[in-house]
């Protein structure tokens, strides 16, 4: 076996079979996905309500759907689509002639699909027994652009995940190798320094995968209910520069602790913070101008965002090359940092 | 050839200490060489010096004819170093370890699970290395260190901490290895592991060597009592003085009498006449009276 691949291996198994850092790395994360992506979801059982703007003949005519729906009247299509947004009903309804428009809210997924499930049926049992197709059902979410829960949170607590894994395990696998003279043994054997680098770069990477493929695994249970938008895939590259980045940090932080300890601590106060400023954990929409730009100088902000538009937003490939590139570029600087602060030794 | 380690004249400061003040030495080849001093003496700095692992602030060292700072692939694979027991990878098997270790002297694996089995360490091949006991890890840290089967192998106390029972077998495995045709240097506080290992030892004391040679010849350098022991009742004190000689100085403790002669020959002839050698102690001088009388204090590591 060549000296990359077994100290790879070596570094592996020191991580699998490391309880605390696998809780860290994938089931703490998931916790935060299961706990926001519940509370926040609130789904329920019960009959969804529906705000039935004017007349609407075709839900007069069908008694079989008022057993799923709870059907409240209002007159202003405007005020009923603002109780929609609120939460406060699932869906608005408005009948124009033979077209049935039908407004929804992407917050609760869930309900917004029984909705328009119920409504397609309807739609389609009338066309079946009138003559030559009469209804059309149309659809429109009631927010423009703002996305449902788990769609937010996901990309979010993705990339808050991703940046821990990463800065952790460089931070403690470098001062616990220096510790435990480990590194100075590696010195003593005819190994490159790039060989240890490559092997623990090559390592992280695989578990960061392995954290992204889980972590959109669960999120895309019916429960959770995430939908992953076509170019999802192009995360993979933000993964990946995302983990160099806080590679570099961890290896910053594990050059300057003495203990392990010290060096999760450094490494902690510097991803949780940052994790709140860039909007990993809650939009940052809401914040004060001063603190969206200042938002900026964190390469955990960039991840999160260009994790957002390729994962839920739909946007293209090309999209997010900005995003990569400000990503690369913070990766670059604070490894040079990391490889100037590096110790082989206490001594 | 011969000199398979020169060091000269070498100096290491820490801020106002001297660690290494001046040490010159050689090691043939083939010698099994220790370097002997109490906490503190330089021990590690000069073996450190030596492997490669730290700069020195003046003096030359030569290991196989190349020089080892600063780090020298060439001479890496030729020398060996035992790790210090805790130095593991974390949470893998003493045969991954080891295996590891081997690869990256592009030794297979086979190689490895062999020397596993020349520390007598087959039977642990799948335990972790956290749960080893000391002479376990100690035995896995040397078995590392000699994978690659080097010519030179490097041991810093490697028998600190261990219990009497795991020296005598580290001991003994040191043995054979050096038998094995390989020059081992090894630092120890302990007189007697120096004494029974080394064919030659440098006695260390503040960064300077005090005394170089086998340890035979600077103990006999000596000219220091031999010292005899019986239990208290078997020979009367003043019978004891009178078969002693007036040179001699001889006390009883109420649990032993002892007598402490330059002439033990005619004192155990004596005894033996009497018939009075059962249970009978005899201690000649050791390393620890030599680091006595070169330093004028007790010797405690
Ligand atoms: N890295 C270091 N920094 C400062 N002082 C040191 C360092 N290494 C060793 N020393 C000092 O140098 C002296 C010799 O240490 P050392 O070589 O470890 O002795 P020994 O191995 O014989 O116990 C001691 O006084 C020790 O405190
Ligand atoms: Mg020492």
């Amino acid at each position: 076996m060549t000296p990359l691949r077994s100290l790879s291996r070596a570094m592996l198994y020191g991580f699998l079979r490391d309880r605390m850092a696998l809780f860290f790395a994938i089931l703490f994360p998931l916790m935060f996905l299961v706990l926001f992506g519940t509370i926040l979801a609130n789904p329920g059982t019960s009959k969804s309500e529906i705000i039935q703007v004017g007349a609407v003949p075709l839900l007069d005519n069908a008694p079989a759907a008022r057993e799923v729906l709870e059907i409240s009247k209002a007159d202003d299509l405007a005020a009923a689509q603002e109780k929609v947004r609120r939460g406060d009903a699932t869906a608005a309804v408005r009948q124009q002639g033979d077209k049935l428009e039908l407004y929804y809210s992407a917050a609760d997924q869930v309900r917004a699909g029984t909705v328009q499930g119920v409504f397609g049926q309807l739609v389609g049992q009338a066309n079946m027994a009138g003559v030559p197709q009469r209804f059309t059902l149309a659809t429109e979410q009631v927010e423009d652009k703002s996305l449902n829960t788990i769609q937010y949170i996901t990309p979010g607590l993705l990339a808050w995940a991703i940046s821990m894994g990463a800065a952790f395990g460089a931070a403690a696998t470098l001062v616990t190798w220096r510790e435990k003279k480990i590194l100075r043994r590696l010195r003593l054997a005819p190994v490159r320094t790039g060989t240890i680098v490559s092997a623990r770069v090559g390592v992280s990477l695989a578990i960061s995968l392995l954290q992204t493929a889980i972590f959109l695994g669960v999120a895309s249970l019916p429960v959770f209910g995430l939908q992953l938008s076509a170019y999802w895939w192009m995360a993979v590259p933000l993964v990946i520069a995302g983990t160099l980045v806080f590679m570099a940090i961890g290896m910053v932080a594990g050059g300057l602790a003495k203990s392990a300890e010290g060096a999760t601590s450094v490494a902690n106060l510097i991803v949780l913070p940052m994790a709140f400023l860039s909007g990993a954990f809650f939009p940052l929409d809401a914040a004060p101008g001063w603190l969206q730009t200042l938002s900026n100088i964190f390469p955990m902000k960039h991840m999160t965002q260009g994790m957002l538009d390729v994962l839920v937003r739909g946007q293209g490939p090309a999209s997010v090359l900005p995003e990569l590139g400000i990503i690369l570029g913070f990766a670059l600087v604070i490894g040079v940092a990391a490889v100037l602060i590096f110790r082989w030794d206490d001594v | 050839m011969g000199q398979t380690i020169v060091v000269r004249d070498l100096h290491k400061r820490y801020g106002d200490v001297h660690a290494v003040d001046g040490v010159s030495f050689f090691v043939e080849e083939g010698e099994f060489f220790g370097i002997l001093g109490p906490n503190g003496a330089g021990k590690t700095t000069t073996l450190e010096i030596i492997e490669g692992l730290r700069q020195a602030d003046a003096g030359t060292v030569e290991v196989l004819g190349l020089s080892p700072w600063p780090r020298n692939p060439r001479l890496l694979p030729r020398i060996g170093v035992q790790l210090q027991a805790s130095s593991f990878f974390e949470r893998l098997t003493a045969r991954e370890q080891i295996r590891t270790f081997a690869s990256l002297y592009g030794v297979p694996p086979a190689k490895a699970d062999e020397m596993l089995a020349v520390v007598g360490l087959e039977d642990k091949a799948g335990t972790r290395a956290e749960q080893l006991s000391g002479g376990q890890s100690q035995r896995l840290s040397i078995a590392c260190a000699l994978v690659h089967d080097p010519e030179v192998l490097f041991l810093d106390e490697p028998s600190a901490a261990l219990d009497p029972q795991a020296r005598r077998n580290l001991w003994d495995l040191l043995r054979s290895i050096n038998k094995a045709g390989r020059t081992v240097v090894l630092t120890t506080h302990y007189m007697d592991e120096a004494e029974s290992l080394c064919d030659r030892v440098a006695i260390m004391d503040n960064g300077r060597i005090l005394e170089l040679g086998p340890p035979a010849t600077l103990v006999r350098g000596l000219d220091s009592a031999t010292h005899i022991s019986l239990e208290t009742g078997t020979l009367a004190l003043a019978d004891a003085r009178e078969l002693a000689g007036p040179e001699a100085a001889v006390e009883d403790d109420g649990v032993s009498l002892k007598i402490a002669t330059h002439a033990p020959a005619t004192v155990l002839t004596a005894l033996a006449e009497r018939n009075l050698l059962t249970g009978i102690q005899v201690r000649g001088a050791t390393l620890e009276d030599v680091f006595l009388n070169l330093t004028g204090r007790e010797y405690r590591a």
